[in-house]
């Protein structure tokens, strides 16, 4: 099931996968693991040193060659500190959320090509350099994208502080509403692969990428993929103005560290995802791809990870460069503009795909649809909240100096009263009396 | 051709290499990750100190000592979010499997599928019209 | 009936309690009043102030700024020291305009004694008053986009800071708490090519500016999270006695620098290097441009003072004092722009070497009042933008 063609030795179909020994497979698994932490390190690095480039500023350049080893010295500091856990947590809760994190994020990988079939080293065998397949591939990654999410949400519940259970709570709000606008963008991947396995749509991709005529999608995809990790931004969940730190605020130690780490692997898992599906996978760039070799044996893995610390860098720029977005312009944005594209885009590929598929292009129906498309989106966007009712205006109020119970001024619209002599009484009563009695009604009203 | 993945597949389900057999690889991560997480806390534990305190132990809330739990009645403002969600998933889940057969069968799936999309759209309209993506 | 329970902050804090949501029937559930704590000890409240924040839902419907977390009692300690001591004091509750609030101290005590000041000071005065402007406002040109979560002005901002910082601190010897200021002048005289360093950081400064403009001031999400937030009316300033950039952001035409004039003022703006600017629609994103704008205006204003002072003949840049310095018994009010606002102290002297009272008006407090106003009405989410676009510093509250 090898094909041999330009020297290059791509998975045929799915029986490929799952032929592995245990102890390859093993040895995977294990290879997936390294790359990951490695990677991890290396790319908080990154961040920090391209941020810094961005603000003028060095990033840590003391820890090893360029500093290279300073998230590895930050890591052991984590493990060297208190593990605090406070009174009001759910203790079980509380210590599963970040194993819950990691793992989930670890597991997407299993099914993301890193290059096509190779030998392996000291044997002879042959393995593609994939754990595993699946038919349902793809959606095997959303799932588990969406498994991850529990460790943020029972974090943030099962620390029993409201910060962290409101950065809880909005991570779950943004992934519900992005992760709609993300599975509806693979859609028209999917129309063209035929396949929801990784690998079948890498070698969809031989001629031409997805990113350039599913433009759309991949626009879409990108767009969610950041909010997917709740990443600048839309980093709400962790929105340090608001709720200090979200739903780590409570975590110290080893557990935050798993958090870290959890944030940092899935930034690379969704680049894998987003490179497997739109940047043909580890498929080499044009102009390398004149090379017979390029994709042939480890280059590829090369090529697979320069496509993902580009998109690593732009995540990184993005964070650089961008103000926070408020919470319900991020959900407009989400469930408003990125799903109603979505779903249009998705009817339209359909469609342009059949007809492509169909031989002959009628122009009555290209025209057509595409009204039919132009009024949904008109219909879409012409359609809103209706206006808020009007509240009703608030009554004039008669001032009071001490609303509140502190010393306020008069308000527009609202007048001094004249201030009233005290104890300067009329009449011919008691001076005393009136004087005592004038001043406790004083008092009275100042409470 | 998925076709014929799936006719070279579908014999070979009772052997554990093969289609199952890719969802062990899958289980290999998983012990994996057990054992490197394991390893963590292990570690963690040998190295830190542990000297807890009741101030310590208190929940964060701005300076001033927390009063009640955080575990309020919270009135989950997107709760109508999640059933939308809910929707739109299972939509998504449905366009899927479409996606991956619909070369051979043609237009009639195309327009099908536009009638499935086309509801689940009037659905999103409605919401929107009813105010429900609104978020104040 | 409303029920009161303590929480901690949450833009996302929507919605506790049994509150029905889009006017839909409550279905017997009682909606409670909620109470947000922010503060003291949050991140956003950059110091020690602490927000008492009623919440009805989403809205917010009643908001107590409480001050005083760091009180430390200025005005009685003014009581017992001397008038020299007294700067010191003066120039701390403000942290980032430390310059203009020594400067308040020592023109009233000059008022009271009658004293005139050289020529060379006065200029100097204004020129590092209007560098002293400058940087304050670049330190909140830099933090205001932080709270909105964009990381990198700050890094601009500071490094136009530093720039001048280094002038200020070569001829101070300060970097916040100048102390540069003496009754009758300055403490020494400028030092030999110090004005020309101080043009070149001047000129490198407003070059470089423009580039905090460029990363942040016309973002999108920037202009969605603060147009038309946190709007402020024209009475609701002159209510709550609100001055500075915020005031004039919303219209008030009041600038004490052109209205009441005092050290050069007066013959700058009659240059016609003095402009007030007004912004008109009141909310967070013009308070923003107004910082923007007034640092380009206080840049123009040292560039014409240090041409002065090198115009300027030789001369003294202080007057002799004697050894204990006694303010006539009278009072007097001292008013300045200080770069938050407005700046007083009003001077009650019994003839001693001490002030019977030295009462201290300080900027921030008044500009934080307004908040409960401001506040009122809002949605949590903007809270943030509208307590970072206030610009106060906690000393300038708490005194």
């Amino acid at each position: 099931m090898i094909v041999q063609a330009l020297g290059v030795r791509t998975v045929d179909d799915l029986s490929e996968f799952g032929t592995d020994p245990w102890w390859l497979s093993l040895i995977k698994a294990v290879l997936i693991f390294v790359f990951l932490l490695l990677l991890t390190l290396f790319n908080i690095w990154f961040e920090r040193r391209v941020v810094a480039r961005m603000q003028h500023r060095a990033g840590p350049n003391k820890n090893g060659p360029f500093g290279l080893l300073q998230s590895l010295a930050d890591a052991m500091k984590l493990m060297l500190k208190e593990d605090i856990m406070v009174k009001a947590a759910d203790r079980l809760l509380y210590v599963l959320a970040p194993v819950i994190s990691v793992i989930m994020a670890f597991l997407a990988f299993a099914v993301i090509p890193f290059g096509p079939v190779v030998d392996v080293p000291f044997t002879d065998r042959q393995t593609p350099l994939q754990l595993t397949d699946l038919p349902v591939g793809v959606l095997f990654v959303i799932a588990v994208a969406s498994v991850g999410i529990y460790g943020i949400v029972l974090g943030g519940w099962a620390s029993g502080s409201t910060y962290s259970l409101l950065g809880g709570m909005r991570s779950t709000a943004q992934v519900i509403s992005y992760e709609v606008a993300m599975s509806l963008a693979l859609v028209a991947v999917f129309l063209y692969a035929g396949s929801l396995s990784t690998s079948e749509i890498v070698n969809a991709q031989q001629r031409l990428w997805y990113a350039l005529i599913l433009l759309p999608s991949f626009i879409i995809f990108w767009v969610s993929m950041v909010g997917e990790t709740n990443r600048a931004p839309f980093d709400m969940p962790e929105a340090e103005g608001e709720l200090v730190a979200g739903y780590f605020t409570e975590y110290s130690s080893m557990k935050f560290a798993m958090f870290f780490l959890a944030e940092y692997i899935n930034m690379v898992t969704v680049s894998a995802v987003a490179t497997t599906l739109f940047l043909g996978g580890w498929r080499a760039p044009w102009p390398l791809s004149l090379w017979d070799g390029a994709n042939a044996g480890y280059w590829p893995v090369l090529w697979f990870l320069a496509k993902v610390m580009m998109f690593m860098f732009v995540f990184v720029w993005l964070r650089g460069t961008l103000p926070r977005v408020r919470y319900d312009q991020f959900m407009a944005l989400g469930w408003k503009v990125l799903i109603p594209v979505a779903l249009l885009w998705t009817v339209a590929v359909a469609t342009i795909r059949a007809m492509t598929l169909d031989g002959g292009l009628d122009r009555r129906v290209l025209v057509g649809g595409a009204l039919v498309a132009v009024l949904l989106f008109l219909l879409l966007s012409i359609v809103g909240e209706r206006a808020p009712k009007e509240e009703p205006e608030a009554e004039e109020q008669p001032f009071d100096p001490f609303a509140g119970g502190y010393p306020v001024p008069p308000m527009p619209g609202q007048r001094l009263p004249r201030p009233e002599p005290a104890g300067v009484v009329p009449g011919g009563a008691q001076p005393d009396q009136e004087d005592d009695t004038a001043r406790r009604s004083a008092t009275e009203e100042g409470d | 051709m998925p076709t014929a993945a799936a006719a070279s597949i579908f014999p070979r389900l009772t052997r554990m290499d093969g289609y199952y057999g890719s969802y062990v690889p899958v289980l290999a991560i998983i012990v994996v990750g057990a054992v490197l997480v394991t390893a963590m806390f292990l570690g963690n534990r040998l190295l830190r100190p542990s000297r807890p305190s009741p101030e310590k132990q208190l929940t964060y809330e701005s300076g001033v000592d927390p009063v009640g739990t955080g575990w309020a009645q919270i009135h989950l403002r997107y709760y109508v979010f999640a059933y939308l969600y809910v929707v739109f998933a299972v939509d998504a889940v449905f366009l899927f499997p479409w996606a991956t057969v619909y070369a051979g069968l043609g237009w009639v799936t195309v327009g099908e599928m536009g009638v499935f999309i086309g509801i689940i759209a009037v659905g999103l309209v409605y919401a929107w019209r009813k105010g429900v993506l609104a978020w104040t | 009936m409303a029920e009161e329970r303590v929480v901690g902050v949450g833009a996302g804090a929507a919605g506790f309690g049994g509150y029905d949501r889009g006017g839909g029937e409550p279905g017997g559930l009682a909606t409670q009043d909620m109470v947000l704590n922010i503060g003291p000890q949050h991140p956003a409240t950059h110091g020690v102030l602490r927000l008492r924040i009623t919440l009805d839902g989403e809205r917010i419907v009643g908001c107590e700024p409480i001050v005083g977390y760091m009180h430390r009692g200025v005005e009685k300690l003014f009581e017992v020291r001397d008038y020299r001591q007294i700067i010191v004091l003066a120039n701390r509750h403000d942290w980032l305009s430390a310059f203009s609030s020594e400067l308040g101290v020592v023109m009233a005590v000059e008022r009271m004694l009658g004293m005139e000041v050289p020529e060379r000071a006065v200029w100097a005065r204004t020129l590092l008053a209007e560098m002293n402007r400058a940087l304050n406002h670049l330190m909140f040109l830099g933090s205001y986009p932080i709270e909105l979560g964009a990381i990198t002005p700050i890094f601009y901002a500071f490094r136009e800071r530093e720039t001048l910082q280094q002038v200020m601190e070569e001829i101070s010897g300060g970097r916040m708490h100048y102390m540069f200021n003496r009754v009758g002048g300055l403490k020494e005289d400028l030092p030999a090519g110090w004005l020309d360093r101080a043009s070149a950081a001047v000129a490198a400064v407003r070059r470089r500016v423009p580039q905090i403009e460029d990363l942040i001031f016309g973002n999108e999400i920037f202009l969605a999270r603060t147009r038309g937030v946190g709007t402020i009316s024209p009475e609701l300033i002159s209510a709550y006695g609100v001055s500075g950039p915020i005031a004039r952001a919303s219209g008030v035409d009041f600038d004490l620098r052109r209205d009441e004039p005092y050290l050069a003022y007066p013959e700058l703006a009659e240059e016609g290097v003095l402009r007030v600017t007004t912004g008109e629609d009141g909310d967070c994103h013009s308070r923003f441009g107004m910082l923007l704008e007034q640092v380009s205006v206080s840049l123009d204003l040292a560039d014409a003072c240090i041409a002065r002072l090198r115009s300027l003949p030789q001369g003294p840049i202080n007057q002799r004092l004697p050894k204990i310095l006694k303010a006539p018994e009278g009072a007097t009010y001292c008013w300045t722009e200080n770069p938050l606002g407005i700046n007083g102290y009003y001077l009650v002297s019994r003839g001693e070497k001490t002030p019977w009272r030295l009462k201290l008006r300080s900027a921030s407090f008044n500009n934080i009042a307004v908040l409960p106003e401001v506040l009122r009405g809002c949605v949590v989410a903007d809270m943030i933008a509208i307590l970072g676009s206030m610009f106060f510093v906690v000393g300038d509250i708490d005194k």
